[in-house]
């Protein structure tokens, strides 16, 4: 186990990825870089700048697939002290998209607090302006987006105000689809 | 008096409440080469009391304390919280932590930590005597009633 350092800055590194997460989340689709940070393998630089900028103690983290393993469980219990939970109990979840299993297993929130949702970090997939063509508040006509599961994510998109809010990261880039976001076909 | 060797929990607290200055006079060797897992930062932390130390938990107040830590070439990881902001001592407390559980921890827990523990025995024995001796023994009292 080697573990590495965090961000050099903190608070003036977590506040400017705050801010590249903030204008990805609003123009869902755009495909933004983040600064790299040295996390252990299979967790990509974007995905763990985004988890030392977005959780902390108080979110209850989940480690899904090949992202559960001992060298990555020592960083989230040293960079971030988050407590590590099931997908039921979490208000984050890091893996690839195949490991993070079905939506449902996350808390969607509710109508009363459609906040108490979880929100998912799709690590690994290529990111490319094509594929599912996407529409909705902060995009100006249309964007494209490579999704890995349409009909999952149009289903998600569907229980608008409730539902998952989802980041891609991949390689120093990451992308967002907030669950505002319609779907439509390719 | 002088234990064969300190454990690493003992051993933080120890070089914790240790002054830099002594901490300094008794480790003046150049630090070694490290690499930073967390820069020294300065935070506060809540520290609980209890009524007798039996009650129930209360917040006894804030306290200001740095953490850092750092890793040797060699794989090794030190950590140290401090009170108070003073950064070097945090590094330095980081940098001894580290050492303390490589091959040179034996001859540091000689020179650094016995002396240490020296003197804090001493500072405890001597408080610990000063406190005695305004001891009023109220058995030697006797009620002007009877």
């Amino acid at each position: 186990m080697q573990l590495t350092q965090g961000f050099a800055d903190p608070a003036i590194d977590a506040a400017r990825v705050f801010r590249i997460v903030l204008d990805a989340m609003s123009h869902p689709g755009r495909i933004v870089a983040l600064p790299g940070i040295d996390a252990p393998a299979p967790c990509s630089p974007a995905a763990a700048s985004v988890l030392l900028t977005l959780v902390d103690g108080t979110t209850p983290l989940h480690l899904a697939g090949a992202h559960d393993c001992d060298a990555m469980r020592d960083w989230v219990r040293f960079h971030l002290g988050a407590p590590l939970v099931g997908p039921q109990g979490a208000a984050f979840a890091l893996g690839t998209w195949p490991a993070l299993g079905p939506l449902s297993a996350y808390p969607q929130g509710s109508a009363e607090y459609p906040d108490r949702s979880a929100t998912l970090i799709v690590d690994g997939a290529e990111l490319r302006r094509e594929g599912a063509r996407l529409t909705g508040p902060g995009i100006a006509h249309e964007a494209f987006l490579t999704l890995p599961d349409v009909a999952a994510l149009q289903a998600n998109a569907a229980q608008f105000p409730r539902g998952l809010d989802i980041l891609f990261t991949s390689g120093t880039q990451l992308a967002a689809l907030p669950r505002s976001t319609r779907i439509g076909g390719a | 008096m002088s234990d064969p060797s300190l454990s690493r929990r003992d051993w933080l607290g120890l070089i914790a409440r240790a002054p830099l200055a002594r901490l300094g006079a008794l480790w003046p060797d150049d630090p070694p080469e490290f690499t930073w897992l967390r820069k020294p930062e300065v935070g506060a932390m809540m520290v609980q009391g209890r009524a007798g130390a039996v009650g129930a938990a209360f917040n006894l107040g804030e306290v200001t304390v740095t953490r850092a830590s750092v890793r040797l070439p060699c794989g090794t990881i030190g950590h140290a919280l401090v009170q108070g902001r003073d950064t070097r001592k945090a590094e330095r407390g980081a940098l001894l932590d580290a050492l303390l559980q490589t091959e040179r921890g034996e001859r540091l827990q000689a020179t650094v930590l016995a002396p240490l523990l020296a003197a804090e025995r001493q500072e405890t024995e001597t408080r610990a005597r000063r406190a005695a001796a305004t001891k009023v023994d109220f058995f030697t009292l006797v009620r002007g009633e009877g």
